[in-house]
């Protein structure tokens, strides 16, 4: 192999890692004011790419305003799917929840095909498709798209976490939720704005890759769990690490099928994270898990 | 559970071993005893599972996998490499009780989220193999040509020969789940479910009660899956992935958590629930979510529950107007 297609390589594992990394975020910010663990964060991310095709394609809106729209939508999607189902049982085990969640990305995969359809879709790239040519490897304008809105992302994140009284209130949510509640938080908002940021990010995450690979009502499960795969990766609970594993992953990923075996693609993932997890429980980046009873 | 719980256990079984030899009368076609063959099937399977999410409260999202293992297993080594049928069937639930042990004994010192997450890597893994590895196992198009199973000289052939044949297996796995349950053993995994650290402080050995069910209920996986393969007589891919493992847990979650009774009723009301939705093809999909999420949220104890508090509604309602005297409604 030579040096040019190993860096192709690269280049498309890094593209399809920040996606990862995107949703793997999503993932982060609920574990992190709830535990929970969000199943149904793939939905959000194929949610976003879907949408935003047909919202040009019915509503004739610009490129975009489109993606506004699918992104906008989808966040409402998630405050709702909070305020519906998760506020009501906030309290129960987590395999209950754990339960509900698969149940909603059930839902919304399936209102998804019956609104839709079952055929695949793509965007248009945000800027021209002309490849940028790098040391023998072409980098597409949307390329540097993804891995730019995820920085983005991210940095804002970090950001609003930090800085910000609300972040900083959704983190001691997360600490001890009663402690949260005595010092005046408002413990159940945090939880809604934690869905409503984890599903922009998924949305924002499907928006910029349904130019690169299609999309179809299906895609969520596989880009979920991949998320999440790259969160565990990274130390679940760490934004950074979030981002970091789902790259780290992508990167992996797209060796492999380009080395190996593109049908063992989505198994040389699932291996890794397996191997980790026994290895490494806590994750690469993560703090090692001190329970005490 | 004093003798009155063992004796209401023994009418229970009766009930059952009745239900199974009178159901085929009651059927107006052949096709309805396909679909009663297939809940058989998922009975087992829900029972299985249901130990290991509803007793010991541990969640495997990739059971599917030991189920397809099985069925693969025991097929290819049928058809293609011509084991007698129990040699083959043997060797297909020790497989997978290997295979169950191997990926337990790490996986299970996860909790929650992790485990959720472990387990279903591990069925992914377990589906793209049989996707990919078409020379042993024909890839997506599905491997067929499994023989019908032979078993000291009885082949079944007749699609009721098999409705005896799995649903009695289906009655001898509820039984040994019951003992299990009423053991120790089940008392070391109620505490752990309650509090793995209450339980291991106890002198419970938390670790090895969770690896020693999750392989139970994986060989009980194997055990259908062998049945279903060659009952079947063809396996693919598409049967045994992510969205089955989820079916199953639906079943475990509708029925209600820690009721062997509930899972038999979550496994039939899931096989059957389909052939009412065929008027609405593509709806089944979103239906099986709504349950999920709609029992979770109003009724966690599942149908288990729902129909024990209508029971004892009518318990009540019968005390008061006089017709049962306090002791005979008791229990």
């Amino acid at each position: 192999m030579t040096q040019g297609q190993i860096l192709q390589y690269l280049i498309s594992g890094v593209t399809v890692g920040s996606t990862y990394g995107l949703a793997g975020l999503g993932f982060t910010v609920i574990y992190n004011t709830t535990e929970i663990i969000n199943f149904a964060q793939g939905e959000f991310v194929m949610l976003g790419g879907m949408l935003a095709v047909f919202a040009m394609q019915w509503w004739g809106l610009p490129l975009p305003l489109a993606v506004v729209a699918a992104v906008a939508i989808v966040t409402a999607i998630g405050v709702l799917i909070d305020r519906l189902t998760i506020q009501p049982v906030r309290h129960r085990s987590p395999i209950h929840l754990v339960i509900i969640t698969i149940g909603i990305s059930i839902l919304l995969r399936g209102g998804a095909m019956l609104l839709f359809g079952k055929d695949t879709f793509s965007l248009p790239p945000f800027t021209g498709g002309s490849p940028i040519l790098f040391l023998d490897a072409a980098i597409l304008p949307q390329n540097l798209w993804v891995v730019g809105t995820a920085i983005l992302v991210l940095i804002a994140m970090k950001l609003f976490f930090e800085l910000t009284i609300t972040g900083k209130a959704m983190l001691a949510c997360s600490y001890d939720a009663r402690a949260a509640s005595l010092m005046g938080i408002n413990v159940g908002t945090m939880v809604t704005l934690s869905f409503a940021f984890s599903a922009m990010s998924g949305a924002i995450a499907g928006v910029i890759l349904a130019p690169i690979t299609l999309t179809s009502y299906d895609v969520g499960i596989l880009l979920g769990l991949k998320g999440f795969a790259g969160c565990i990766l990274g130390g679940l609970g760490n934004p950074f690490g979030a981002v970091a594993g789902g790259v780290l992953l992508g990167v992996i990923e797209s060796l492999g099928a380009g080395l190996f075996s593109s049908g063992y693609k989505d198994a040389i993932a699932f291996v890794l994270l397996l191997g980790l997890l026994f290895v490494r429980p806590s994750g690469l980046f993560g703090k090692k898990m001190g329970e005490r009873v | 559970m004093g003798p009155g719980f063992f004796s209401r256990r023994i009418v229970g079984l009766m009930f059952f071993a009745l239900a199974i030899l009178v159901m085929p009368k009651t059927l107006p076609n052949d096709y309805y005893l396909t679909v009663l063959i297939f809940a058989g099937l998922n009975s087992i399977l829900a029972i299985g599972l249901n130990l290991l999410l509803g007793y010991a409260g541990q969640i495997s999202l990739g059971h599917a996998a030991f189920f397809g293992l099985a069925a693969y297993t025991s097929g290819i080594l049928t058809a293609t490499h011509g084991w007698p049928f129990l040699g083959a069937a043997a060797a297909a639930v020790f497989l997978v009780g290997g295979v169950a042990w191997l990926i337990g004994r790490p996986t299970l010192k996860l909790k929650g989220h992790y485990l959720a997450m472990g387990t279903l890597g591990f069925g992914i893994i377990v589906y793209i193999l049989f996707n990919e590895a078409t020379a042993i196992t024909g890839g997506p198009s599905g491997f067929s040509g499994i023989p019908k199973p032979v078993m000291l000289g009885w082949k079944p052939v007749k699609d009721l020969e098999f409705y005896y044949l799995i649903w009695g297996i289906a009655f001898l796995i509820f039984l040994l789940s019951q003992h299990i349950m009423l053991s120790r053993n089940g008392r070391a995994l109620r505490a752990i479910h309650t509090s793995e650290a209450g339980a291991s402080a106890l002198g419970i050995n938390v670790a090895g009660y969770k690896l020693f069910i999750f392989v139970v209920s994986a060989l009980y996986a194997a055990v259908a899956g062998v049945l279903y393969a060659h009952y079947v007589t063809f396996v693919s891919p598409g049967t045994f992935g992510f969205p089955f493992s989820v079916q199953l847990v639906t079943m475990v979650v509708l029925g209600g958590m820690a009721s062997l009774w509930g899972s038999l009723a979550g496994a039939l009301f899931l096989t059957t629930l389909p052939e009412f939705l065929r008027m609405v093809e593509n709806f089944d999909i979103v239906i099986y979510g709504a349950i999920l999420v709609l029992c979770m949220i109003f009724l966690p104890g599942g149908l288990a529950e729902a129909i024990h508090r209508i029971a004892s509604l009518f318990v009540k309602v019968f005390r008061r107007i006089g017709l049962f005297s306090k002791r005979e409604g008791a229990g």
